[in-house]
């Protein structure tokens, strides 16, 4: 054995064995907790595929193309679910990116750091809303006060109100992932434009808003698949429980993915029904599972693309 | 220009004058407007929060102010005068007790792996975008799960539709986020804290939990309680884990162990089930229930944020 210097030998440095085994029973406790991750995702998968292959197997092709959602009848209409998610959040999206981007610009380019600490916050609580009240308010304020006052025929029940409830959920998610994505845009270039003479509006708008982009793209589209994936406010305030005819009317009930599964769970307290009516919510959520996966996979490359970037 | 002035007020109008030569005298109405319009966002996402929680104030007031002791202690009843949110109380508390003692100790496991111990490899990065991709998932996905292995699979553990599934599969649903902010606050512990412990002879696990877990902290509470209050909103998979939304029989006691195994329901299922009911009775209590959700929901939310603004204001 090689010393080091007089006295000193290579195992002094080792450490005790204690210390060691400590070392080596922590690192495989905390690989545990990471793995876990994976398992719950294979649980996902697993659970959802086992009883969606029953009913893809067995359907009969003619009742996924009908007209209407109705299980307990064995009306497996997809097209109203889909059709119903596309028509929420088309809405929620008309309402979330405006409102969610001109937020965001205000407090990455225009807010004062005293402004920002103040409304920033503001803003965050609006995002510790949970679901349910804005499915309450989306159904006792905004459908009377807003949806009928534009459309007189609209029901109370209906599809436009519940779009605007998940806008108002996903602002919060648009503001804060365009913020960070705009505040990550290096100084540099905003002190370029100024120093060519181009006012606030048009560095923010030809410099800064073009420089981040990609994080921009990807606040959109994680806003687009937290809107298809919002269950509580459409169930509150589309109506619909039971079933839907096929509609592309806003202003009247409908369902969609999220609605028509939480519809199917509630009112017997229990996810029962004859036939395959109990594995057609395992079909929905396997596609809905799908959507939202591929939609959260291509935001996180461009989230992805801003980071290597700057 | 011949009046003295102090030299910061004198800096002041000379900027005034130079931006206004810039200009060209011309006002910049281009530039006023647009930012009026993005004030306008933003006041307007306020707006709709102040008319929110306005609106439920003063539809649950007469509930809240007459019999707050009787609401907050009554059961479930299909007669207005009487219904109470106790239990869906008790179910909130047993919800908040799984996810404390679940999702957070194994989350920030899983978060302490990823930012110190790992490895650059597959594996790693493999987890790294799973669990991203799990804080995608919607939630009433996270209730098909809970369903097929917490009440079915697990039945005989958790006693089927229960609210130790329900306990454990909210647990889950919030799991990715506990990682994911918990990392965050890992990866802002500066590298210098580490060398330091390194330096010393400390092996990972002591630098870890001398070092780095005290100094992120701050930072991992804030997570840890913005996944709590996620937790106790969240609706969706209560429903297809079963939650009760009519009427529940048992007499439902917070400090008793026994519960964990029986049917429950839960503070957003209760609003969820009244919210339906056509009779104006129930709109009241519904807000009623809200307005209790909400106090607890952003009390968590607010502490998290003040916690979170004062910790990043220290460390500059």
């Amino acid at each position: 054995m090689s010393t080091i210097e007089p006295g000193i030998r290579l195992s002094d440095l080792r450490g005790d064995t204690r210390r060691l085994r400590t070392e080596r029973v922590v690192r495989g406790v905390l690989l545990g907790g990471a793995v876990l991750s994976i398992v719950i995702s294979a649980l996902i998968v697993l659970s959802l595929v086992r009883e969606a292959w029953t009913f893809i197997t067995q359907v009969e092709w003619a009742s996924l193309w009908t007209t209407g959602w109705f299980p307990r009848r064995g009306l497996y209409d997809v097209k109203t679910l889909l059709v119903g998610s596309i028509l929420v959040t088309a809405i929620a999206m008309a309402v979330a990116v405006p409102v969610g981007l001109g937020a965001a610009v205000y407090l990455a380019e225009y807010a004062s750091g005293r402004v920002r600490r103040v409304l920033k916050p503001a803003l965050e609580i609006l995002a510790g809303i949970p679901s349910v009240v804005l499915g309450f308010f989306a159904l006792t304020w905004i459908s009377p006060q807003v949806v009928q006052r534009l459309h007189g025929d609209a029901s109370l029940f209906n599809l436009a109100a519940a779009g605007i409830g998940v806008g108002i959920l996903t602002v919060p998610l648009v503001a804060s992932i365009s913020e960070d994505a705009m505040r990550s845009v290096p100084l540099a270039l905003r002190e370029a434009s100024a120093g060519m003479g181009a006012r606030k509006v048009t560095t923010t708008v030809s410099v800064v808003i073009p420089a981040a982009v990609s994080g921009l793209v990807a606040a959109f589209i994680v806003a687009v698949s937290r809107a298809i994936g919002e269950t509580m406010v459409v169930a509150i305030a589309a109506g619909a429980t039971g079933g839907s005819q096929f509609t592309t009317n806003v202003f009247k009930p409908g369902q969609t993915m999220t609605a028509g599964m939480a519809a199917q769970a509630a009112g017997t307290d229990a996810v029962r029904g004859q036939a395959l009516t109990f594995q057609s919510l395992f079909f929905v959520g396997l596609l809905l599972f799908l959507i939202t996966l591929g939609l959260n996979l291509v935001a996180d490359r461009y989230v992805r693309r801003v980071r290597q970037k700057y | 220009m011949a009046t003295l002035s102090t030299p910061a007020a004198g800096a002041a109008a000379g900027a005034e004058v130079v931006r206004a030569r810039l200009t060209g005298g011309k006002a910049d109405v281009r530039g006023r407007v647009f930012q009026l319009a993005l004030v306008g966002c933003l006041g307007l996402a306020l707006v709709v929060l102040a008319v929110l929680l306005v609106d439920v104030i003063t539809g649950g007031w007469e509930v809240l102010s007459q019999r707050l002791g009787d609401f907050l202690s009554g059961r479930l009843s299909s007669r207005p005068a009487r219904a109470g949110i106790s239990q869906g109380l008790a179910g909130s508390f047993w919800i908040a007790v799984f996810v404390v003692c679940l999702a957070f100790p194994i989350g920030i496991a899983a978060a302490i792996y990823l930012e110190e111990y790992a490895p650059r490899s597959r594996l790693t990065r493999v987890i790294d975008v799973n669990i991203r991709n799990l804080a995608g998932v919607p939630s009433v996905v996270y209730g098909i799960l809970g369903f097929a292995v917490f009440v079915k699979a697990l039945g005989s553990l958790t006693g089927g539709r229960t609210i130790m599934a329900a306990g454990i599969t909210l647990a889950v649903l919030v799991l990715p986020i506990v990682i994911i902010t918990a990392a965050e606050a890992i990866r802002a512990v500066p590298d210098s804290i580490r060398e330091a412990g390194f330096g010393v002879g400390a092996t990972r696990w002591e630098v870890v939990r001398g070092h780095v877990l005290p100094y992120a902290a701050p930072g991992i509470l804030t997570g840890t309680v913005l996944a709590l209050a996620r937790a106790l909103g969240e609706a969706a998979p209560l429903l297809l884990v079963g939650a009760v939304t009519g009427f529940l029989g048992s007499d439902f006691a917070i400090f008793d162990t026994n519960q964990v195994r029986e049917r429950f329901t839960a503070m957003p299922m209760v609003i969820f089930n009244w919210a339906q009911q056509p009779r104006d009775e129930f709109r009241a209590l519904t807000a009623a229930a809200i307005v209790v959700l909400l106090v607890v929901v952003l009390l968590a939310n607010s502490a998290a944020i003040l916690l979170r603004n004062r910790y990043e204001k220290k460390r500059g």
